[in-house]
């Protein structure tokens, strides 16, 4: 029989500890369950109401969903109502039970009790599935012309989950969605609004129809601003906010993309913008609307500087919940008016120190979207010192935007340097290790600084904190470049003198080793560091060779194994030791931002991604055989573009170049080579001349590294590499320059006739492998095809002496600008009479200021050799700071002969 | 659209829970759990509106109000305004007023079944059906009227099975 409900939870409420509720809960459910089994429908409803009850406390109520059913097919109103309550909260759209309901739904539908209709609306506007929606919408959408607003409204909200689960509804709800644009009930009115703000985002058909009918929506919009009282809907002075902003939001997404459109509906965007009152809650609410659709919608200039100068009113308001959604719109906003939002750095920066973190996050992600290259320092420098005092929470964020900001923004090497060493000292075990990294590359190459950056973290590491960041980083500059310490080389202006001896820096590595705080990875480094020290401190290297001894019985196997291994160089292979420990060379930062650029740019990548899922899903195959083809056909698909002769839609990944570089680095030689478009010709009929299928091949630009890794004449002719090899756990090895370019000569030379040595390869000697270079034709003088502002790219030609028709072109690209590009992809086309094959490039990276380190083969074969000279199109793309470079031309240039 | 409608005490415990997309009850629990300690460890003068990215899923943010004993949370995604939203907290919570002279928590715990009647009748499915107090206030009482008679017009009734008078 069971107590009331209200005992029920007064006894629940009793309960002292956890138990004792699961105790009263459990006897509470056995009750209930045997009165279900009783199917005693006396007290249905209120079992039913005491098992939500216990199902708000998070204890299981699925052994009564029958009884919610069978109450909402019983007739009486309380038992309805219970039952439909019941429906929405323990049962849910995937449980089969609901199958059993739709009958009992549909009669409600069609009851004459607006109550019943309305409990039987909600019901389905909260659970329905699709196949209710299917078999119900007809209903519904009878119901949206009731004349009872209370049904109407209902039934309004009822189609858009409708439209949700079954979106090919959408044509048959648009009229009378737009019937209801002109009730005259403001409910009828908001719910109205929703369902053609739904049918919007779901269908195209859509928009064009309600595009039709801006002008109704406008006019409602003008009515509640200027109309004035209507105490119903009356909200702190303002008619109705609800409503404004509901359509506010419909004609965002109406205006978006059409100009008359939001042409139509400026002035009354204007009147609301001018004629709410930001005093109140309500009255910001609308105006937050009002500037996201300004911002949405092809607005003017002049409506724009109003919005932004409302949401500067709102930054500077004193409620937070104001200056939280100014925030939010302004970082929307930034990428659309950067210049109108910087003026209100300052705040934005003061914003970052709120004690709010739902502000402070807002607002960093602001402030990294306002920085460039003139304010960096200054912000920079705000958001460092800011770092030293707030919470830990909030340091992980604010530690990974500052470095971010620093890569990307830094005017100078030195800068960056002491900022990242900053960080690392302020933030230490929130700098990630990509950041250490990177720094280490940026030193590695900034020559004139070394000297600089080693006698600053000398000078830091003196005061060691713990930061095991910092640590690794500063032991492996002082082994690196320990020597510069002792002899001050390289002294900047206004650097403060300092004097170590090599006994200091010793001790200082020995203290690290020592140091309690240090985990076995600084160890490590540590007793690199110390191998290289012994070279470049050779007074101290019997202390040295000590220290590093008393790791051989090191518990930990790595430190043993470095101990013991470093000591038999050190005692064993005097000999040796200078060249293994020798000055690392210097890390190739183009290629450790291409092989990080997933990482920094890990944002815009996933945006390219999600725009062209196509091209990448090609990419991401693991298959290595059909990567190079999807390539050819993606770079193909572009070069029609290029040359517009086809209407096709064509879209290329702009990342796609770039993921390849690690794909194709794993994948065989062969591949690589393989890449040349096989079916991309036909594609291309009628590109350079009026008939016939013109032959042309092309493939994308894949860059050399992985190939270095795989083709063993490249390997031997690494130079330092096999010596990095001696040193464990150092950087990766990296190929220099010099490597690169007498690789790009021996491709050359495999591609080409084998023929007696004519041209001895100049970097012979550095390869230590003399390899036969073929004859090249004499007297074919090296062009220079295609140049602009930042970019050179010259052809020099080799020729078979016994195959006259086919020519080896080498291009060599030059990076003229002070900027890094990357991606970069070179795209030939040639008449139909020659026969055109990309080799890839040796890497899709032009460093800055570069000249001729990348290089590509083209192997061009002209079957009207004598007759007609050769031509080709270029296209060039790259990517700049970020930003896509796309370049074009025509070479004519050929020398004769070819 | 709202994701949720979550009432509950300074002390954690619900109140009232409506989930307008299928959440399961141990993630409600859950939920319940994760909301509660990030709304009790934001002092009163911060702003209304948390990021609840790990809680929702990306693009969710908690929109709460703090009346006497209670948190009054709606869970939105980013078709929803923040300021309205705060402003129909407003509304439920003034309604709530009128219908219980005076309410509190216990009014809410004991007569948790009209809560949701007056909640149904402000959002349904996600979305705001009604603002105006007034007009809630109608339906609500209509329907407890109803209620009380418990019985409609027979001519109407299609339903079968076993049916009672007036309960209390």
């Amino acid at each position: 029989m069971g107590t009331r409900l209200r005992d029920m939870i007064r006894s629940i409420r009793a309960c002292k500890t956890a138990a004792e509720e699961r105790g009263v809960v459990a006897k509470e459910c056995a009750i209930l369950r045997n009165a279900f089994k009783e199917s005693d429908p006396d007290y249905r409803h209120r079992n039913v109401a005491k098992l939500m009850f216990i199902h708000m406390l998070g204890y299981p109520t699925h052994f009564g969903q029958m009884e919610c059913i069978k109450s909402i097919a019983a007739p009486s109103f309380p038992e309805k109502r219970i039952g439909y309550l019941g429906l929405m909260l323990l049962l849910d759209e995937r449980q089969e039970v609901l199958m059993l309901v739709t009958n009992s739904m549909k009669n409600d539908l069609g009851h004459t009790n607006q109550f019943i209709v309305g409990l039987a609306l909600c019901a389905l506007g909260n659970i329905c599935t699709a196949e209710m929606a299917r078999d119900l919408a007809p209903e519904v959408e009878k119901l949206l012309h009731s004349t009872n607003s209370y049904v109407r409204k209902k039934a309004a909200l009822c189609s858009v989950r409708i439209v949700r689960k079954v979106p090919d509804l959408v044509e048959n709800l648009m009229v009378p969605a737009t019937g209801l644009l002109t009730d005259k009930h403001h409910g009828v009115l908001v719910a109205g609004v929703k369902l053609c703000t739904e049918l919007c985002q779901t269908s195209e058909v859509a928009i064009e129809h309600f595009r039709k009918h801006v002008n109704t929506m406008v006019r409602v919009l003008k009515n509640l601003v200027i109309s004035g009282y209507a105490p119903e809907y009356d909200v702190s002075g303002i008619t109705d906010p609800f409503l404004q902003i509901r359509l506010l939001r419909l004609l965002r997404l109406l205006g978006n993309g059409d100009a008359d459109i939001s042409d139509t509906m400026s002035d009354v965007l204007a009147q609301v913008a001018t004629n709410i009152e930001g005093n109140k809650n309500a009255g910001n609410a609308i105006l937050y609307e009002c500037v996201q659709t300004i911002m949405a919608i092809e607005a003017i200039a002049g409506l724009r500087v109003l919005a932004i100068n409302i949401l500067g009113r709102f930054l500077a308001n004193r409620d937070n919940n104001i200056r939280y959604v100014a925030l939010n719109t302004l970082v929307k906003v930034v990428s659309i008016d950067t210049q109108a939002v910087q003026r209100h750095r300052t705040t934005v920066v003061e914003c970052v120190k709120d004690s709010d973190i739902s502000i402070r996050r807002r607002a960093l992600e602001l402030v990294c979207a306002l920085v460039n290259e003139t304010n960096v320092k200054v912000l920079t420098k705000e958001l460092v010192d800011y770092l030293k005092v707030t919470d830990p929470d909030f340091k992980g964020d604010l530690t990974a935007r500052i470095a971010g900001l620093v890569q990307k923004f830094a005017p100078n090497k030195q800068w960056y340097i002491d900022q990242i060493i900053l960080l690392m000292v302020e933030a230490g075990k929130y700098v990630t290790s990509d950041v250490t990294r990177s720094l280490v590359v940026v030193i590695s190459n900034a020559n004139a600084l070394q000297g600089y950056t080693v006698r600053t973290l000398y000078r830091v590491f003196q005061a060691w904190d713990g930061q095991e960041s910092f640590a690794q980083v500063a032991l492996w500059c002082i082994g690196e470049y320990g020597d510069l310490l002792v002899s001050s080389e390289n002294k900047l202006e206004g650097e403060e003198p300092l004097t170590v001896t090599e006994s200091d820096i010793v001790e200082i590595v020995e203290n690290a080793l020592k140091d309690s705080r240090a985990s076995s990875a600084t160890v490590a480094f540590a007793l690199t560091a110390l191998l290289k020290l012994s070279i470049r401190l050779p007074n101290s290297a019997d202390r040295i060779k000590a220290l590093i001894l008393e790791h051989k019985g090191s518990l930990v196997l790595e430190l043993q194994q470095r101990a013991i291994e470093f000591g038999s160089i050190l005692t064993k292979h005097n000999d040796l030791k200078g060249a293994l420990v020798e000055r690392m060379p210097v890390l190739d930062e183009a290629r450790y931002y291409a092989n990080n650029a997933m990482g920094i740019d890990g944002q815009q990548t996933t945006d390219i991604e999600a725009l062209e899922p196509h091209a990448n899903g090609h990419v991401r195959q693991p298959n290595a055989i059909e990567k190079p083809t999807a390539a050819a056909a993606a770079a193909a698909a572009n070069l029609i573009d290029l040359l517009s002769f086809t209407d096709e839609p064509t879209t290329l990944s702009n990342s796609s170049g770039n993921a390849l570089l690690d794909l194709l680095g794993g994948g065989p030689m062969g591949d690589a080579n393989s890449a040349s478009s096989p079916g991309g010709g036909d594609m291309f009929l009628d590109l350079l001349s009026s008939d016939g299928p013109a032959p042309l091949a092309t493939t994308a630009a894949v860059p050399l590294e992985g190939l270095l890794d795989v083709e063993p004449i490249a390997n031997t002719s690494l130079g330092n590499s096999s010596l990095n090899g001696g040193t464990p756990k150092g950087p990766p090895a990296i190929v220099d320059p010099i490597a690169n370019i007498s690789f790009g000569n021996l491709s050359l030379n495999g591609g080409t006739a084998k023929g007696p040595p004519a041209v001895v390869d100049p970097f012979a000697d550095l390869t230590s492998t003399a390899m036969p270079a073929p004859a090249s034709a004499p007297g074919l003088p090296s062009i220079i095809a295609m140049q602009t502002n930042g970019l050179k790219i010259s052809f020099d030609f080799t020729k078979a002496v016994d195959a006259p028709k086919a020519t080896v072109i080498k291009a060599s690209y030059s990076n003229l600008s002070s900027n890094i590009y990357t991606d970069f992809v070179l795209q030939a086309a040639v008449p139909k009479f020659m026969q055109l094959q990309l080799e890839p490039a040796t890497s899709g990276i032009l460093s800055a200021n570069s000249s001729n380190l990348v290089t590509q083969v083209i192997k061009l074969t002209n079957n009207m050799h004598g007759q007609k000279a050769l031509v080709m199109k270029l296209r060039v793309s790259y990517k700049v700071n970020g930003n896509n470079v796309l370049e074009q031309g025509q070479v004519n240039n050929f020398p004769a002969g070819l | 659209m709202i994701l949720a409608a979550l009432i509950m005490n300074t002390q954690g415990k619900p109140r009232i829970t409506k989930f307008y997309d299928h959440v399961s009850v141990e993630r409600q629990q859950e939920i319940l759990r994760v909301v509660y300690s990030v709304l009790s460890s934001r002092s009163g003068n911060l702003c209304s509106f948390v990021e609840a990215d790990d809680i929702f899923g990306p693009d969710t943010k908690l929109v709460y109000k703090h009346f006497a004993t209670l948190y009054f949370v709606f869970v939105i995604d980013s078709a929803e305004s923040e300021l309205g939203i705060l402003d129909l907290i407003q509304v439920f919570v003034e309604t709530l007023d009128r219908c219980f002279k005076n309410v509190c928590e216990l009014d809410i715990v004991y007569n948790f079944g009209k809560v949701h009647t007056i909640l149904d009748e402000i959002v349904m499915g996600g979305q705001v059906v009604e603002t105006s107090s007034a007009e809630v206030m109608k339906a609500v009482q209509d329907i407890w009227k109803l209620e009380r008679v418990g019985e409609l017009n027979p001519a109407n009734i299609r339903g079968i099975g076993h049916y009672k008078n007036s309960r209390s």
